[in-house]
């Protein structure tokens, strides 16, 4: 498989890395890199030139995503020769003239090496077989654009201007995206070959119009078609060889290189015709016109390079194959007379220091030999006979009369045409009259003189083209016309005649008509330009596209600021209500009644009463929320119920657990509270308030639906298995414990994992915040005089022994009985902090390890390690055994493996829970206050001194 | 590698959750050694996890699925383990992922506040173990492991952002884990099983009188997933949290929200796929508007960020909104779409993280705010793998944002409502692209022109670049082999529309 013409593509792309490196030995080497980088494309492309001129079409293509009918795949035909050719020799004159343009402080690496990217990704556009790989280059030209308007970056105008253009023709990259797509869902494929060929398929099908818009949306906008035209004059913000390249020879000619490709897969509908042509024509009449009237040299050109994009569009729109021969052989023309124009307007700006033809005039005694090739090329533009200009421009005229009478409205075109004609001889005349005539210079910033040799050369080599094609088109153009003209057309080309003179015609008396017009308009220009600067200068999409931008960065600031407020009532208020429709849509329609088949268990006073304390406390928690630590003891008392109600069914495990959790919460809570506001600022009623509370008062009748729901149902699950295996299966007579150790051990392992995480977290949380209680709380933080009452400091620690007894007795039975190193671990820790409320920190670290770090991390391993073991012997991790032992005095004892889970367990709960309280009761001051000054807290790394801030909560 | 082989495969289910929860106890015992020493033991940790992840890749690459009965009880009684293609496949993107970030954090921000390493590997320990479990409430539990892991590493550095931030993170996040129970405690008591297949398969005989309840459920759970993976509105928990955590910790991020989404794909493929009847396709319906919402809402933020830490947690969002637009589609094509772009988006926005904390500590005292400031130390380079980034995130060719793109739009037409779904991506994009012209001219193109102050304001070590660079180089991948990696997860997606082979593997003849 050949891959010259990957080859020739990627290679500008290697170039431009290669270039930007090698740019630093020098301007000389850079540009010989870069011509490098240029001719071995232009070599490989013209390898393939003899198949082609025997009318095959070389492709070549490699897997990519083949799944999604995305190949890597080139083809070489008469259309992507000519592109190529135009892309490959104005780029290597853009190259040489860059060289000179470009000040000695600007880095020429960066303008290669983004120049050879674009020169890729158009090479990429022109030559590629796989449309979407074609949309690919085509977004990358707009990318490489976007770098090269923006290369002054200093200058506000080249950002803007960079901005616009990107997203401009980007957007336009997206439509283009969705109509390729849509081609290949009508033929199946992407690929040229297959799309080419299915023109009749196409325009059949319903899908047609969409498809033929959103390509259309993507050539109109690259191509500066009328109302999109806007972002063209803005890119002059470019240095002028990008805006000479990009900006009038190639990329803007992508937009109809496009229009040249897929003409035979769209052209020939009503809705082409009227769409092609008519936006052709508005914008050949307004960029004609506002060119007259722009006063900046570049800005003239770019309104002009819009209005000949125009006519192109209108020949393409006009659909005859003949038309099809005017416009590629406007493209030629154009190209190279509008290149060599901005090249001339850049070494007048070079020279001169301005672009502003106000000011500009004159410059013939100063530079007579740029002059005459600045007016060679502004004939061929005005479409003067013998320049190249002229001959594309009278195939155009004939075109337009022939529509005067195949179309609805037909007339317009060929009086539009003439207009824009006579503006184009107008503007052109301004080009040469005002610059190099019309008085003297007004207050250069420099003084002008003729360019350096080597900057006039390609200029030159492009008006030579002009002249050559112009006077014998037969001879140098016509060959590469035909070859691209069969390709556009996939077919022989039409009969046409290249001639200068085919005898009278009504394109003749357009002609004329055009250059008198233009003569005319040119000499009444005074009162034009004032009503111009008056009045017309109003209509600027340019001030358009500003305003829906900034309407559309209003719309996003006001969205994400009116969604994210950065409020946590909101999100949750949001959350719950997520939850409400969820379930509510849920439910809606399902056809199943609220209550199920179960009968109802009578309703005992127990139960009653400890519902409605429940109910009570919860109520009363919300009526005096304000009161925090009031709240906070109701909602003890609500934990409390909770632990009362597992009793009641019979679930002393979770009886235990939500018992001691409740003791420690509460306690780690009052903790925390110390160093918040002791009361809740009242809000003003409000509707949101009221909102909040219907939210919260559905959230919880669906709640309780669904829960009686669920109750009222039959109850099927797989805890039979854990009833009956408990035992036999896992050595321990209390399920619940087993479940947690064995069954589910894993969900254990996973849980005292999050609680030692939440231990280092706060620890690390705790060890960043600097906050003292006085400043929080203000003045009153005392809460008692006496921090550590006798009695109670005594009383805790004769208690502390019992206590730990009783945790090791729970955590040992808690395999048969309810206990179990969750809850043993909770009884310990609550004994411990106990010992330190009642001393104090200080005195308790003089007395027992402080260090919480490597219990946790002990029981962890514990935990682990355990799972591990049974590893060693062939089974899964977490794996338990169990056997008994005879202890003398205690009897039949049972020993498992889980227990010494359930071990690590206990140390990962006493270990986090004294974490968090400890470093909780450290950040006052005043708990330190037993240690002395500057000594360091050990287990908390943070070698704060104890000042003599009034004290803190006893801890 | 050979080790690997080696080991019996179903160790290899267990050894990444093994790995991460012994490395990050064996750092909490030894967090008083030297830092060099914890760091290289961390990194060799992320190392080794992804050499696991890589090995399970192979062990399922032929549709093997994997299972580990957890002390050793048998489905659907035990916690069981279990891994696909899916499961490997995130695994992978995940370590991936990781090795970067934690490249990045041990260049010194790991210092910056206490059990960096530790958080970081039982972070890693509850996003695996959330991949691989196949069941309900121990996914709960590494929801849980990750959550407050999570909330340990956002707080990282400290600072009162992150403190604020941090906390509506974890509020929010706890009410979605309360959440979560109910509706776990709801399918328990309704089918009376946790275990993922075996509810699969109970969920295709439910009776009528029991569908309301069961459809509740199973949206709350619906619910809480959202909330995790940050679709519109459940999103605004993300933005703050992203943006002040530390660059690495931001990167990490990346992979969390697809923590939710592989929750949502797990459950809409497995228990409401076709077999589920009255069931099937519960989710779909809300998946695919609210993909889009969060969508545009996404890359409208990211419009309107005036910091480079928004706009990249915004574009966060936009790229779970996309990934979940493949996901509601649902469909073979769809479906390898969205597990294509799953890495893709998870990579290129932590390495678009990672070279905005890179860039916010070059700018000195301008931070990350779009206002103009000094230059960045290696501005061109930086440029350079800015532009990069942001053709990643902005999905513009030639990159595996665009490929990703293409496919989605692809996959889209054959969905009825395609002309919405075009439209809505398409202008999408267009914002995005416009969100990173603005952001990227701003902070390249402007700097130089505050005039006297060309000067860098920091001076950074190129090296500081390389877990960015390193990064991007790998989403080059994406790019360069997209055939194999589209069949690839074609095959996920193939192996995830046949979800009998799933409940085989883990309830085995067991009815």
């Amino acid at each position: 498989m050949s891959m010259t013409l990957t080859l020739a593509v990627l290679l500008p792309f290697l170039g431009a890395a290669g270039v930007a490196w090698g740019s630093r030995l020098g301007r000389p080497t850079a540009i010989l890199l870069a011509l490098l980088v240029v001719l071995m494309p232009a070599i490989l492309i013209l390898s393939l030139l003899d198949p082609l001129v025997a009318g095959e079409t070389h492709l070549e293509h490699f897997a990519w995503l083949p799944a999604a009918g995305l190949n890597i795949a080139f083809r070489l035909d008469g259309l992507g020769l000519l592109f190529a050719g135009l892309i490959l020799g104005i780029g290597a004159l853009v190259i040489l003239y860059a060289r000179y343009y470009l000040a000695a402080e600007d880095n020429l690496g960066r303008l290669y090496a983004y120049l050879l990217l674009f020169m890729g990704a158009m090479l990429g556009v022109v030559l590629s077989e796989n449309l979407i790989q074609m949309l690919m280059f085509w977004e990358l030209t707009s990318l490489s654009s976007f770098l090269l308007i923006g290369y002054w970056r200093q200058r506000e105008d080249a950002r803007t201007g960079a901005r616009m253009a990107l997203a401009v023709t980007g957007a336009g990259g997206l439509a283009l995206l969705g109509g390729i797509l849509l081609l290949g869902r009508m033929t199946g494929s992407y690929d040229l070959s297959i799309v080419l060929a299915s023109g009749d398929l196409i325009r059949a099908h319903p899908l047609y119009v969409p498809t033929l818009l959103l390509i259309l949306l993507g050539i109109f906008t690259k191509s500066a078609q009328f109302p999109f035209h806007f972002w063209l004059p803005h890119a002059m913000a470019a240095p002028t060889p990008v805006s000479s390249y990009l900006h009038s020879a190639t990329m803007v000619k992508a937009g109809v290189f496009l229009l040249a490709r897929l003409f035979p897969a769209l052209a020939g509908t009503w809705e082409w015709n009227h769409l092609v042509a008519g936006f052709g024509m508005l914008t050949l009449i307004t960029g004609a016109v506002i060119a007259l009237f722009q006063h900046d040299l570049k800005g003239l050109l770019a309104y002009s390079t819009i209005s000949h994009l125009g006519l192109i569009t209108v020949l393409f729109g006009i659909g005859t194959p003949l038309a099809a021969v005017a416009g590629i052989f406007h493209i030629i023309n154009h190209a190279t007379f509008k290149a060599g124009l901005f090249m001339a307007a850049g070494i007048i700006d070079h020279e001169t220091g301005t672009r502003d033809m106000r000011r500009i005039n004159g410059l013939w005694r100063a530079m007579p030999y740029t002059g005459t090739l600045a007016m060679v090329a502004a004939s061929a533009m005005a479409g003067v006979p013998l320049f190249n200009g002229f001959l594309s421009k009278e195939m155009f005229f004939g075109e337009a009369v022939g529509v005067a009478n195949a179309m609805a409205l037909g007339w317009l075109l060929p009086v539009a045409a003439t207009l824009a004609g006579a503006f184009a001889v107008a503007y052109s005349l301004r080009f040469v009259h005002d610059v190099f005539f019309n008085g003297e210079p007004v207050d250069l910033p420099r003084h002008p003189h003729e360019p350096p040799r080597w900057m006039r050369v390609p200029v030159e080599i492009l008006v030579v083209i002009c002249l050559l094609v112009g006077m014998l088109p037969a001879l140098t153009v016509e060959p590469i016309l035909h070859l691209a003209v069969s390709a556009v057309l996939q077919g022989p080309p039409p009969v046409h005649d290249l001639a200068i003179w085919h005898g009278f015609s009504p394109a003749v008396l357009m002609s004329i008509l055009a250059m008198s017009g233009g003569v005319i308009i040119y000499s009444v220009r005074k009162p034009i330009y004032g009503w111009w600067d008056t009045q017309g200068g109003r209509v600027d999409f340019r001030r358009a596209y500003e305003r829906l931008l900034q309407g559309l960065l209003t719309l996003a600031g006001r969205v994400t600021l009116w969604l994210d407020q950065g409020s946590m009532p909101r999100l949750l208020r949001l959350f719950v209500a997520v939850a409400l429709i969820l379930g509510l849509a849920g439910w809606w329609g399902s056809g199943s009644p609220l209550t199920g088949p179960l009968t109802l268990l009578p309703l005992d006073a127990v139960s009653l009463s400890t519902g409605l304390a429940l109910v009570l406390a919860a109520i009363a928690t919300l009526v005096w929320h304000r009161q925090r630590f009031t709240a906070l003891i109701l909602v003890g008392a609500v934990g409390l119920m909770v632990a009362l109600v597992f009793a009641k069914f019979s679930a002393p495990d979770l009886a235990l657990t939500q018992l001691s959790v409740e003791v420690v919460t509460v306690i780690l809570l009052l903790l925390a509270l110390f160093f918040l506001p002791q009361t809740t600022p009242e809000d003003p009623p409000s509707p949101r308030r009221w909102g909040d509370a219907v939210l919260a008062v559905l959230a919880g009748l669906g709640m309780s639906i669904l829960t009686w729901a669920i109750l009222t149902r039959p109850y099927e699950s797989i805890a039979g298995f854990f009833l009956e295996r408990s035992v036999p299966g896992g050595g321990g007579r209390n399920v619940v414990n087993v479940i947690l150790v064995d069954f589910r051990g894993f969900d254990t392992l996973g849980e005292i994992t999050v609680l030692a995480l939440a231990g280092l977290a706060i620890f690390a949380l705790l060890d960043k915040l600097r906050l003292s209680g006085q400043r929080v709380a203000g003045p009153a933080t005392a809460w008692h005089w006496d921090r550590h009452p006798l009695i109670v400091a005594s009383l805790v620690r004769l208690l502390l022994p019992l206590a730990l007894l009783v945790a090791v007795f729970i955590l040992m039975r808690g395999h048969n009985l309810p206990g179990g190193g969750f809850i043993a671990g909770l009884i310990t820790a609550i004994a411990l902090i106990m010992l330190y409320l009642a001393n104090g920190v200080a005195w308790t670290h003089a007395r027992l390890p402080d260090k919480t770090h490597p219990v946790i991390g002990a029981g962890l391993l514990l935990a682990t390690l355990t799972g591990l073991a049974s590893l060693l012997f062939g089974h899964p991790f977490l794996t338990s055994t169990f056997g008994h032992v005879h202890w003398p005095l205690v009897g039949e004892f049972e020993v498992a493996s889980a227990m010494l889970f359930d071990l690590g367990v206990w140390l990962v709960v006493v270990g986090s829970t004294l974490l968090i309280l400890i470093h909780l009761g450290l950040m006052s001051d005043a708990s330190r206050d037993g240690l002395a000054p500057g000594t360091p807290v050990r287990g908390s790394g943070a070698g704060r001194s104890a000042g003599d801030s009034p004290p803190g909560p006893g801890c | 590698m050979t080790v690997l082989s080696d080991m019996p495969s179903s160790t290899l289910v267990i050894a990444p959750l093994l790995v991460p929860l012994l490395a990050g106890i064996l750092l909490l015992l030894f967090r008083a050694r030297e830092l060099g020493g914890r760091r290289a033991f961390s990194q060799v940790a992320v190392v080794v996890q992804i050499g696991l992840a890589l090995g399970l890749l192979a062990a399922t690459q032929r549709g093997d699925i994997l299972t580990y009965s957890l002390g050793d009880w048998p489905a659907p009684y035990g916690i069981v383990l279990v891994a696909d293609r899916l499961a490997a496949w995130l695994l992978l993107i995940t370590s991936l992922v990781a090795g970067f970030a934690l490249w990045q954090a041990c260049q010194g921000l790991d210092r910056a506040g206490r059990h960096f390493h530790v958080l970081f590997q039982l972070q890693l320990f509850g996003l695996n173990g959330a991949f691989l479990t196949g069941d309900l409430f121990n996914l709960f539990v590494f929801f849980e492991v990750l959550l407050i892991a999570s909330y340990g590493l956002a707080l990282h550095g400290g600072g009162q952002a992150r403190t604020r931030a941090g906390l509506h993170y974890m509020v929010v996040n706890l009410a979605g884990s309360a959440l979560f129970l109910i509706a776990a405690g709801l399918i328990y008591g309704l089918f009376g099983t946790l275990n993922l297949a075996h509810l699969a398969q109970l969920l295709t005989t439910v009776p009528v009188d029991n569908l309301g309840p069961a459809r509740a459920a199973l949206l709350l759970l619906l619910g809480v997933f959202a909330l995790k993976a940050a679709l519109l509105p459940l999103y605004l928990w993300l933005p703050a949290t992203y943006a002040s955590a530390i660059a690495p910790v931001a990167a990490l991020f990346a992979i969390m929200t697809k923590v939710g989404a592989y929750a949502i794909l797990r459950v809409s493929t497995l228990l409401l796929g076709p077999p589920a009847g009255e069931l099937a396709g519960l989710y779909e319906g809300w998946l695919l508007p609210l993909a889009l919402a969060t969508l545009v809402v996404g890359m409208l933020g990211a419009l309107a960020a005036r910091s480079l830490g928004r706009q990249a947690a915004y574009l966060v969002i936009a790229s779970v909104g996309t990934l979940m637009i493949a996901f509601g589609l649902g469909g073979r094509e769809a479906l390898a779409t969205g597990l294509y772009y799953l890495p893709h988006s998870t990579l290129s926005a932590a390495a678009f993280f990672l070279l905005a904390g890179v860039i916010t500590a070059g700018r000195g005292p301008v931070g990350d705010h779009f206002r103009p400031g000094p230059d960045v130390p290696h501005a061109p380079l930086v440029g350079a793998l800015f532009f990069l980034c942001a053709i990643l995130l902005a999905g513009l060719p030639p990159l595996s944002g665009f490929l990703g793109k293409f496919l989605l739009l692809r996959a889209a037409l054959d969905h009825p409502g395609w002309p919405w779904i075009l439209a809505m991506i398409l202008m999408a994009s267009l914002l995005g692209l416009i969100a990173l012209a603005r952001s990227g001219s701003l902070l390249f193109f402007r700097s130089a022109a505050v005039a006297g102050e060309r000067r860098p304001a920091q001076t950074g070590e190129r090296r500081a670049l390389l877990p960015a660079a390193a990064l991007l180089l790998l989403t080059l991948g994406l790019t360069l082999w997209a055939g194999e990696w589209l069949e690839w997860t074609t095959a996920i997606a193939d192996e995830l529309l046949q979800p009998r082979n799933y409940i085989q593997a883990v309830l085995g003849g067991t009815p």
